[in-house]
């Protein structure tokens, strides 16, 4: 195969940031520039978005948020009330893994040139409730869905294969039983 | 059904429609090509608008904030595209810090030539976003009426700010077939919840006003935007408590009342900082804990009690974390607050305090050439403290405020949060168009007052009676202090050689000038000033060089390591804040 693709995935990242990090949703007005007012709070005092997903909601009039958020915890009540401050913002939450349920998907792209470990590959991707998307002679796409260290497990044993890329969506939470996400 | 045919207008024409409606007297502003379309509509529209066309657009953000300032009622600016909207931006930051209601209306290039680098385009709806409430680029001709008056609704309720509207030229000039009347629509606004304050927080609070011994009441812009200085003073009688204020909230306590103890923080009273460092209870009724405040956070108050009376949540442990937060208006706080707050006996406490205002009272030394405090003290007297104060940024402005008192509230206009320099005299401007039956003092020093004195032009055109005193030592004082205290007295940046005559410039202007050199000359010509009102007079004081304000507190130092009089020892650098 001629074709060589360069790119960072290659070398796996050591744990993925949203680890450990904040997940917040919002819910807000669907227009033109309510994700810059958004960004720009979380910029100016230093806290980094890992992931972002954004997406109509099922009035279209409004977008549903969910950040992945690194940074001084203890900044972050504030800063989650100065999002809420915001004309544009509806309401904004911070969410817990015992009180929400959050789901990512990842696509992942492994070399099986030659075919011997491509038998290998099937195995962890039937472990983890995967599927294969795409199949070439010298490559697979796979496809993992589920919490994000499930997603995170996934990759970590697919690393010991050659990896040429994957793409994640980012978190998606919601909140469980009554409370509104 | 018939429906009555509505008279053929353009966008520009809805808008200023619904300015008039909205109850706009007057614009401040400066034309330019986006523009043009909203210019000819104030021509061409019947209404009570009033244009007051500015020499730069930022003396014209600031006059529209000196008349918000001194009426409460939101000041309107009118620019146009790229550096029209551009040289707004200091103003509309100034307005943001300190909760002042701003309109700014922006022409914009044409909506299919945004993004290409069209001629004086450029993006100031992402530009303003970090200095505004909330802003909008409207793309709709018929969305005009209401985006005016959704940004009139958003600025002037909760805590009040600035909103531009950015109005693309094809925008305003294309036809208007929409409902003049349309109703706003802000779902994730609700300024209403103000009103409906969490009772249980009250009740905490007053339990802990009718347990202390030591209370203190600081009362901040808030107090005053709310409208609670009734309320306040019915809080300041039954605890029987010293009341402080911070530079925003001077006058909505009367500061010669026996129980103010004048401003505190930085370059606050010696009382007013003692009276904090020394409290069981602080009760702080619609201030944010600016830095200048409070100095070191961990430090400020550690012994006492705080409870937190704030409209906005976000404000709310954001510097110093309370014991009781009250969220809400402050007037309708008070007001419920009120009923549960018994009458107290703090004679001692209120003793120990005075002790303390007779033992470190503000002076100043009356030999060796001119002072500023002098001549503010003077003109206080003069007026009866009843002047609309406006000033710039700096030592003329500390002393202002420790030496002009207020008594009541909408009558001191000063830049605190972003500290503006430039700020005053225009702010004086906007204040004077506002209330013209009122003496209108801008007090200015010789740096600041060179920022914006373009706009002499403006006073003088309208006869505006404003008196521009500029407190002229020929220095930026306030950074050469800090040089002089912290490093080493090495001057840097600071000297303002090639300072005009003031009172020649303001002649060429057409504007009558006054110059005071000697310290016994100043209530004669400061009487003569104010007796003249045909138009703007300019009073230039030649002050001395080198005076520096005190008390301070070095910035992000505690209160308590304030500085009374001129350290004898090195100073380190302030490390804290700025």
């Amino acid at each position: 195969m001629s074709r060589t693709i360069t790119t960072s995935d290659k070398k796996p990242a050591p744990r993925p940031d949203i680890i450990g990090g904040h997940t917040l949703s919002m819910y807000v007005n669907n227009k033109p520039g309510v994700l810059m007012r958004i960004c720009q709070i979380f910029a100016r005092r230093a806290y980094n978005i890992d992931s972002l997903v954004v997406s109509q909601g099922r009035d279209p009039r409004f977008s549903r948020l969910t950040l992945g958020i690194s940074g001084d915890p203890a900044g972050l009540p504030q800063i989650i009330l100065q999002c809420d401050k915001l004309i544009d913002v509806i309401h904004c939450f911070e969410h817990t893994p015992d009180n929400s349920v959050v789901r990512e998907l990842a696509l992942v792209k492994v070399s099986v040139e030659g075919g011997e470990k491509r038998t290998e590959v099937l195995q962890i991707v039937e472990h983890f409730g995967g599927k294969t998307v795409d199949l070439s002679e010298a490559s697979m796409i796979i496809r993992v869905e589920g919490a994000s260290d499930k997603v995170d497990a996934a990759i970590r044993l697919l690393n010991n294969y050659d990896i040429i890329e994957t793409v994640r969506t980012g978190k998606v939470v919601m909140a469980r039983g009554e409370q509104s996400t | 059904m018939a429906i009555a045919k509505q008279e053929e207008m353009d966008g520009a024409q809805a808008l200023i429609k619904t300015l008039n409606e909205l109850g706009v007297e007057y614009i401040f502003g400066y034309s330019g090509g986006a523009a043009l379309p909203m210019f000819d509509a104030l021509e061409t529209v019947e209404s009570n608008i009033k244009f007051v066309l500015t020499r730069h657009e930022q003396g014209a953000t600031h006059m529209a904030d000196g008349y918000a300032r001194a009426t409460g009622k939101p000041g309107v600016v009118l620019v146009t595209s790229g550096p029209g909207a551009g040289n707004t931006i200091t103003g509309i930051m100034t307005a943001q810090m300190d909760s002042v209601p701003m309109i700014i209306l922006s022409g914009q290039q044409v909506t299919w030539m945004l993004g290409k680098d069209a001629f004086q385009e450029a993006d100031i709806f992402g530009i303003t976003i970090p200095v505004v409430k909330h802003n909008f680029l409207v793309r709709e001709t018929n969305e005009l009426p209401k985006v005016a008056r959704e940004a009139f609704h958003i600025a002037t309720t909760g805590r009040p700010g600035p909103v531009l509207i950015d109005v693309p030229k094809n925008v305003s000039q294309s036809p208007f077939t929409g409902d003049l009347d349309a109703q706003i629509d802000l779902p994730g606004y609700n300024p209403e919840k103000a009103m409906d304050i969490d009772s249980s927080s009250l009740e905490e609070a007053a339990r802990l006003i009718n347990l202390a011994k030591k209370p203190v009441i600081l009362a901040g812009h808030g107090a005053m935007i709310a409208g609670a200085e009734a309320e306040l003073m019915e809080l300041a009688n039954r605890t029987e408590s010293p009341v402080t204020s911070t530079l925003l909230g001077k006058g909505v306590f009367p500061e010669s009342h026996p129980l103010s103890v004048g401003m505190l923080g930085m370059h606050g009273t010696a009382y007013a900082n003692k009276a904090i460092c020394e409290c069981d209870l602080l009760i702080n009724v619609g201030s944010r804990f600016d830095d200048r405040i409070i100095g070191q956070a961990d430090k400020f108050c550690a012994q006492a009690k705080i409870i937190h009376i704030e409209i906005d949540s976000a404000e709310v442990g954001k510097m110093i974390v309370p014991d009781v937060a009250v969220v809400g208006d402050a007037k309708v706080a008070l007001k419920q607050l009120l009923p549960m707050i018994e009458q107290a006996d703090h004679a001692d406490w209120l003793e120990h305090i005075n002790g303390y205002k007779k033992k470190y009272p503000l002076g100043y030394k009356k030999q060796g050439g001119l002072r500023m405090q002098q001549v503010l003290d003077e003109i206080h007297e003069l007026t009866n403290g009843e002047a609309i104060i406006t000033t710039d940024v700096g030592q003329h402005q500390m002393w202002a405020a420790q030496f002009y008192l207020n008594e009541a509230s909408f009558k001191w206009i000063s830049s605190g949060g972003a500290g503006t320099m430039g700020f005053g005299f225009p702010a004086a401007i906007g204040a004077q168009f506002a209330c013209p039956d009122e003496t209108v003092i801008a007090v200015a020093g010789d740096g600041g007052f060179q920022m914006t004195l373009c706009e002499i032009a403006t006073a003088v055109i309208h006869k505006l009676p404003i008196k521009i005193l500029v407190l002229n030592n020929h220095y930026l004082g306030m950074v050469r202090q800090w040089q002089e205290l912290f490093f080493d007295n090495r001057e840097s940046g600071v000297d303002l050689e090639g300072n005009p005559d003031f009172v020649k410039l303001a002649e060429a202007y057409g504007c009558k000038g006054i110059n005071i050199k000697r310290p016994a000359d100043v209530k004669k010509k400061l009487q003569e000033a104010l007796d003249y009102n045909d138009g703007p007079v300019l009073i230039n004081a030649e002050c001395v060089k080198t005076d520096n304000v005190f008390p301070m507190i070095p910035a992000g130092a505690a209160l308590e390591d304030m500085l009374i009089e001129p350290p004898k020892h090195k100073m380190a650098k302030p490390v804290g804040s700025t």
